[in-house]
């Protein structure tokens, strides 16, 4: 058998893959916290809530419409941003002009009202969602198996990010966003309409978290509280990737997934601690993070 | 030439302390008109009220004959009042042409990109550069440039020249000139008084946060003691 620094190639390369799916879901994630905490200032903890929310809609809706994982993919997104997108309207909004405290207080309080509903309605225990007919299966690498779904999660994943940054990069909308992420009174002294900016962002945001659920509902098992168990570390990679940083939300998440993996094969015991421990020496030595403008 | 802003009355505040004490304005379309004051006698926050920003306002602001106290911030450019504030609010993250093509053309006769390129070469050549990579020289034409693009009938400038070099101040000079002739109305808030004198048709005196005195630009000599005593030059 090949052995790679003492460990066997297939087990070094299977953690890889699933550093790799890990980091796709905290990339996905802390995309979307970057984005409304850039724009927005509030640190949304009912990220991981609206994550849940995704992954649970696709759940409900198959069991009871018997609607197809492709249907619940571009749907389900569309509806938890319109959720997003109501909450930020309705009640967020009150919030712009007090500390951002409040704001993180509010999300922590909608966080956790989204997870005692379902938790409510549908109790606390795991429910499994099969992967498409289309994605089952699995691609034999030669060194590996991979499953066939796990290689769409990682290119699906790719594409959204990618389409993400390039929406805020190199798009006009993209271009107002970024402007008012930096001066908000300005930009909308030249005709732009930032309320409106700010509930489109919240909505991509929340869009994204479900979007990611969708993704990770064939993965892992639906539950109420999948969502809170995901958050804490994805905060760990907004915060080792650099606040407001897009690129760096994304590359880090990427970055800190693999890392993960890789320590599973090294120093098992360590695995689940190894972000954070990534996260006080970046916070200890650049406490702007990785890629942070602004020290 | 009719009126094109008409501020009567105008009161503001700045959460409890009282800045504006009954502002007076008027401005006719295509004129050029220079508020001036020391520091701190509430130039900018006239400027700020008048475009919106400062929403704890009281008085009577009409645009073309539009109300325009009820207006939200981000209609004001809309109905045609550019504003290019003091800090001129240059985006780093944003390339030079990018800041350029920022603000929505909100009517038809602005002025082309090629048009601003031909008054301001600095900027063509820097287009793909970080906003802030600029000089301030630079950063206050782009400023003014990406205002100009969007075909608003009202310039209101806030300390164009501050911090400048002379040779860039007259630069300015030339652009508000140009400016003038095409018909474009502007307000102009400056302590550079013999900059201002120029370019403007008329001067407005603040002290205390209300207009104390005011004359068309032929009169300045007459009016220096009186300058000299409110300015402290």
């Amino acid at each position: 058998m090949t052995m790679i620094f003492g460990i066997p190639l297939q087990a070094f390369l299977g953690q890889l893959l699933v550093g790799l799916i890990n980091g796709s879901f905290y990339a996905i994630l802390s995309l979307g916290l970057a984005i409304i905490f850039g724009l927005l200032r509030v640190i949304n903890f009912a990220h991981g809530a609206q994550y849940m929310f995704g992954a649970f809609l696709a759940l409900l809706l198959l069991k009871h419409w018997q609607v197809s994982y492709w249907v619940a993919i571009l749907a389900v997104p569309v509806i938890v941003a319109a959720f997003g997108a109501i909450v930020e309207r309705t009640m967020l909004r009150r919030l712009y002009d007090l500390d951002h405290l409040y704001g993180l207080l509010f999300t922590f309080g909608l966080a956790l009202v989204i997870e005692g509903t379902f938790r409510y309605l549908y109790g606390s225990a795991g429910q499994p969602y099969a992967p498409p007919q289309l994605l089952t299966g699995s691609f034999n690498l030669g060194f590996m198996f991979l499953p066939v779904y796990r290689g769409w999660v990682v290119v699906i994943s790719l594409v959204a990010c990618i389409g993400t940054w390039l929406l805020i990069e190199k798009t006009k909308l993209g271009s107002y966003l970024r402007a008012a992420t930096e001066n908000p009174v300005i930009v909308q002294s030249f005709g732009i309409n930032v309320p409106l900016l700010l509930t489109l962002v919240y909505g991509l945001g929340a869009g994204l978290a479900a979007f990611a659920g969708v993704l990770a509902a064939p993965i892992y098992q639906v539950s109420p509280s999948m969502g809170s168990n995901l958050i804490i570390i994805v905060f760990a990679v907004v915060v080792v990737g650099g606040m407001g940083s897009i690129m760096g939300a994304i590359v880090t998440g990427y970055m800190l997934g693999i890392a993960e993996g890789l320590t599973k094969v090294f120093y098992p015991e360590a695995s689940n601690i190894v972000i954070f421990i990534i996260m006080a020496i970046v916070l200890l030595t650049r406490p702007a993070g990785l890629f942070g403008r602004d020290a | 030439m009719g009126e094109m802003l008409h501020v009567r009355d105008l009161n503001a505040w700045y959460g409890e302390s009282h800045v504006l004490h009954g502002v007076d304005l008027s401005i006719s379309d295509g004129e050029v008109v220079t508020i001036l004051g020391r520091n701190g006698v509430g130039k900018t926050t006239t400027l700020r009220a008048i475009v919106g920003i400062l929403r704890q306002r009281k008085g009577h602001i009409s645009f073309k004959g539009r109300d325009m106290i009820p207006v939200p911030l981000h209609r004001t450019a809309r109905y045609g009042i550019g504003y290019v504030p003091e800090e001129r609010g240059i985006f780093s993250t944003l390339t030079v042409e990018e800041n350029l093509l920022l603000p929505p053309v909100v009517a038809g006769d602005g002025m082309s990109l090629d048009e601003i390129y031909a008054l301001f070469p600095n900027l063509h050549e820097r287009k793909t550069s970080p906003g802030t990579k600029l000089s301030g020289g630079e950063q206050q034409m782009l400023a003014i440039a990406r205002i100009l693009r969007t075909g608003v009938d009202m310039l209101i400038l806030d300390e164009p020249t501050e911090g400048l070099a002379p040779v860039i101040v007259q630069r300015i000079g030339e652009v508000l000139k140009a400016l003038k002739e095409r018909g474009m109305t502007i307000l102009l808030v400056e302590q550079n008084f013999r900059f201002a004198s120029k370019v403007t048709d008329h001067f407005y005196l603040m002290d205390h946060g209300e207009v104390v005195g005011q004359f068309p630009v032929q009169e300045l000599p007459d009016q220096m003691p009186m300058l000299n005593r409110v300015l402290g030059v």
